[in-house]
């Protein structure tokens, strides 16, 4: 195995005498587990990871969103960007029976049209977790929930594993969780990675998703980062944002994200997913992450395991935009439902 | 079947086997959406392409003195395009009297703040006509319709924009009061930017008071014809600019000229070489923007995948056919097989073929000579033990094609270290300290261009003071501004286009 990092991290991981040559992940993560996941240490590891230029990665998303995506490319995008929805309500208004509604649509995004795939996941919070999946048994569809005192995170750990453990027994098949982007920020990145650790732990069989909560992050060296320690704590998905901070998911920081799971496989054989969050409502857009998808990550994420867009307004418009595809009419927004 | 009617049918196919358990759209994503993009052909008719073009002599077409033409060949599908006039020394008579008549009459003699506003009209039709500039420059050379829409046009009528707002404030340009214009400029350009060149060369002659006679290369003269007409749209008076077409004895009347004032050249160093004898003495004024072989410059601090992006810009944009084209890598040796690496993977996303497709990155190389010219040199790299690559990719039949090419393991004293070979073809060398590779980087006839990329501000400021290039990009790489000005040293050629110090070339100072 090559390099994992290139040769920035390496210098980094040199300092502190433990490696001198090529890391690999094993061996970096055993070194952390060593209690070498000091914040000094992850320190030194993250900050040695190669900087992001802004204006470049900013050009590069400008490029790619000059890809003009037609007929059958756009037919195929369309449905795979259905496939890949976590159909989302995350709003304090939430009621039993808004959670059905958007459960049904999940299943059967256009009653219209049976040939349209049912969306990835709905996306609930945790208390509604238990009525989603009833509704939900028998369909492809699972259900993720939000928890780690989301979107905010900020609660003793003992509250957010509490959080996880609640919607984990309620039946969820996806947990996204928030970092705590205080620590972050402060520079306790022992306590970002531990608490990662522990909610993996505590999601068991279900699968974890880790909002970086890019907004708030503000650089891309920071997102860079914050993907980074995500990984090696053990996300199975790393997700942008909660959709409750402005900016929420934008191209160039899904553009590091996915340079940064491409990184992490070529380290560590290991794929890890991304979902974009917050913002995204035309199918234009969704196509616009997937070219981002197609020419980073590569072809392996242009699936649902391992990329997701939470949305909800979002399916309506790509329902719209397909049966254009197929009839050559833009049919009203009537024609499609509202959950 | 119609495509409407397969694509229904292809819904309902998958439609069937998702209902049947589990979805079979997603079951067949295990390994991710082979998606392939569908061709997205810019239309060509948005342009009308006579068959026969005139030279633009004191604000007319006329057709060439003793009649002769030559064709213009579409370079992606060796198609002829139409055929253009070929100007002889009786032409190049005609035109520089008209450009006389018109600084001596009219151009001259007008205040700046008048000149500016035809260069404004000019500029703004440029935007306006801009769809229309972008196919026919992609038809005509060969570059792909993304690059002539979203640089070559925009930037040509930025040119435009930025030195008509110096017409007026000529006293203000730090060249003492009233700085004078030179007279008639002959102007003599290349074809890898065609369009552009031509707004580079007539913008500040122009502006600063100047009459022009201009000669596109053979290759591709459509654009400044196209200009031309646009020059009639915007009521410039006759003779204020004026285009000759023809090959390279063209040219050379236009530079011998006595009638002409000054000379600018873009091309060659051979050629510029040839024009800086056959003028000397003869009190000209000379500019020279000539080749280059230019060294990016990549740290092992640097932002590695926007480094990536750089080298890709650097040396594959316009199908390497820039003169300040990043042609040499110079990568740490600490990260050279990790830069590659990822530069390997990032080529194997290019995408080569029709010009006029808007996904196309790769286009045609300009006319067959140039690409005898690169496939000689790269047989010569590999003859001399370098070692080649090129991503898997499949050349069109007819056309002039050439692979994205990566040598590795190459030598300073290799030929495709030294000669400009002005095709994507990236030669790959290491260095181990910054003195190395400012030693490495200055190490060849010419100084046109260079690129750093660290993230550390001290080291860009230390490079730069230390290579001996006119520009100097950090962290980025074939960025134009026309506030900026652009050229080179030794065999690069001299004087400068752009900004403040363009103005120079085209006054009396």
């Amino acid at each position: 195995m090559s390099g994992w990092l290139g040769a920035g991290s390496i210098a980094g991981m040199a300092g502190a005498q433990v490696l001198q040559s090529q890391v690999t992940l094993s061996q970096a993560r055993d070194w952390l587990a060593d209690g070498a996941g000091s914040d000094a240490a992850l320190r030194q590891l993250l900050h040695g990871l190669p900087g992001v230029d802004q204006v470049g990665a900013q050009a590069r998303v400008a490029a790619l969103a000059t890809r003009s995506i037609k007929k059958d490319a756009k037919m195929a995008a369309l449905e795979l960007a259905i496939t890949m929805v976590d159909l989302t309500t995350l709003e304090g208004a939430d009621t039993p029976g808004k959670v059905s509604g958007l459960c049904a649509k999940a299943v059967r995004p256009d009653p219209a049209d049976p040939a349209v795939p049912p969306v990835a996941a709905v996306c609930v919070y945790p208390d509604l977790v238990a009525g989603a999946k009833a509704k939900l048994a028998g369909s492809s569809v699972v259900v993720a929930s939000v928890a780690t005192a989301f979107p905010s995170g900020r609660a003793s750990l003992a509250v957010k594993l509490a959080d996880v453990a609640d919607a984990v027994n309620a039946g969820a098949d996806e947990i996204d969780m928030v970092i705590d982007r205080g620590a972050f920020l402060a520079g306790r990145y022992g306590q970002v990675y531990e608490e990662v650790r522990a909610v993996k732990e505590a999601c068991g069989p279900a699968h974890l998703k880790v909002i970086l909560e890019t907004g708030e992050l503000a650089t891309l060296d920071n997102v860079s980062r914050a993907s980074w320690l995500s990984m090696l704590a053990g996300a199975d998905f790393i997700k942008t944002s909660t959709g409750k901070v402005s900016p929420a998911s934008t191209p160039p920081v899904a553009l590091v994200m996915l340079a940064a799971v491409r990184d992490f496989e070529q380290a560590s054989g290991q794929r890890v997913g991304v979902k974009v969050a917050g913002g995204i409502r035309t199918a234009k857009d969704a196509i616009r992450y997937l070219v981002l998808v197609n020419e980073t990550a590569g072809r392996a994420w242009l699936s649902p395991r391992l990329f997701r867009i939470g949305a909800s307004s979002l399916l309506n418009d790509l329902l719209m935009q397909r049966r254009k595809q197929l009839t050559g009419l833009y049919a009203g927004p009537d024609y499609f439902t509202v959950d | 079947m119609t495509d409407k009617a397969a694509r229904a049918e292809g819904a309902a196919a998958a439609g069937q086997g998702a209902g049947a358990g589990a979805p079979a759209r997603v079951a067949t994503l295990t390994s991710g959406l082979d998606w392939q993009y569908a061709p997205a052909p810019q239309a060509r008719d948005i342009v009308p392409i006579a068959a026969e073009y005139g030279l633009f002599v004191a604000g007319e077409f006329t057709p060439a003195t003793g009649g002769r033409t030559f064709a213009t060949i579409n370079p992606a599908t060796e198609e002829p395009i139409a055929q253009v006039a070929q100007a002889g020394a009786a032409d190049v008579d005609r035109a520089v009297a008209a450009a006389r008549d018109a600084y001596e009459h009219v151009w001259g003699p007008m205040p700046g703040a008048e000149r500016a506003k035809y260069l404004y009209r000019i500029a703004r039709i440029l935007q306006e006509r801009s769809r229309e500039f972008a196919v026919l420059e992609s038809i005509d050379n060969g570059k792909p319709i993304r690059e002539t829409r979203d640089v070559d046009v925009p930037l040509a009528a930025a040119h435009f924009f930025y030195y008509a707002g110096w017409a007026d404030k000529l006293d203000y340009a730090g060249f003492g009061p009233a700085p004078r214009a030179l007279g008639v400029a002959g102007q003599v350009i290349p074809w890898n930017f065609p369009l552009l060149m031509a707004a580079w060369k007539l913008a500040p002659a122009l502006a600063a008071g100047n009459t022009c006679v201009l000669k596109p290369a053979e290759t591709t003269p459509l654009t400044a014809l196209l200009l031309a007409q646009v020059c009639q749209q915007a009521g410039l008076p006759p003779g204020v600019v004026n285009i000759l077409t023809g090959a390279g004895e063209t040219g050379a009347a236009v530079v011998a000229h006595p009638g002409v004032n000054k000379v600018a050249f873009t091309g060659s160093t051979e050629v510029g070489i040839a024009i800086n004898r056959a003028i000397a003495g003869t009190g000209k004024k000379l500019t020279l923007e000539l080749g280059g072989k230019a060294a990016n410059v990549v740290f092992d601090d640097a932002p590695i995948d926007q480094a990536v992006e750089g080298i890709v810009n650097g040396i594959f944009f316009n199908q390497g056919h820039v003169c300040c084209a990043g042609s040499r890598l110079l990568v740490q040796e600490s990260v050279a097989d990790h830069v590659v690496d990822r530069l390997r993977r990032r080529l194997q996303t290019l995408r080569l073929g029709d010009p006029l497709d808007k996904n196309t990155d790769i286009g045609a190389i300009n006319s067959r000579p140039q690409l005898e010219k690169i496939t000689r040199l790269a047989a010569a790299g590999e003859a001399e033990g370098a070692h080649r690559w090129s991503p898997p990719c499949e050349l069109p039949k007819r056309g002039f094609w050439f692979a994205p090419t990566v040598f590795t393991g190459v030598s300073q004293s290799h030929r495709i270290a030294q000669e400009e070979i002005f095709g994507p073809v990236l030669s790959v060398l290491t260095f181990r300290t910054p003195q190395e590779a400012v030693t490495k980087a200055n190490n060849t006839p010419y100084g046109l261009s260079a690129g750093i990329w660290t993230e550390k501000g001290s080291r860009i400021l230390w490079m730069a003071q230390r290579m001996r290039a006119g520009v100097v990009w950090a962290n980025t790489y074939n960025l134009f501004d026309p506030a900026s000005p652009f050229g080179g040293y030794r065999e690069s050629g001299f004087g400068r286009e752009g900004g403040r110090h363009g103005l120079a070339a085209y006054l009396d100072v």
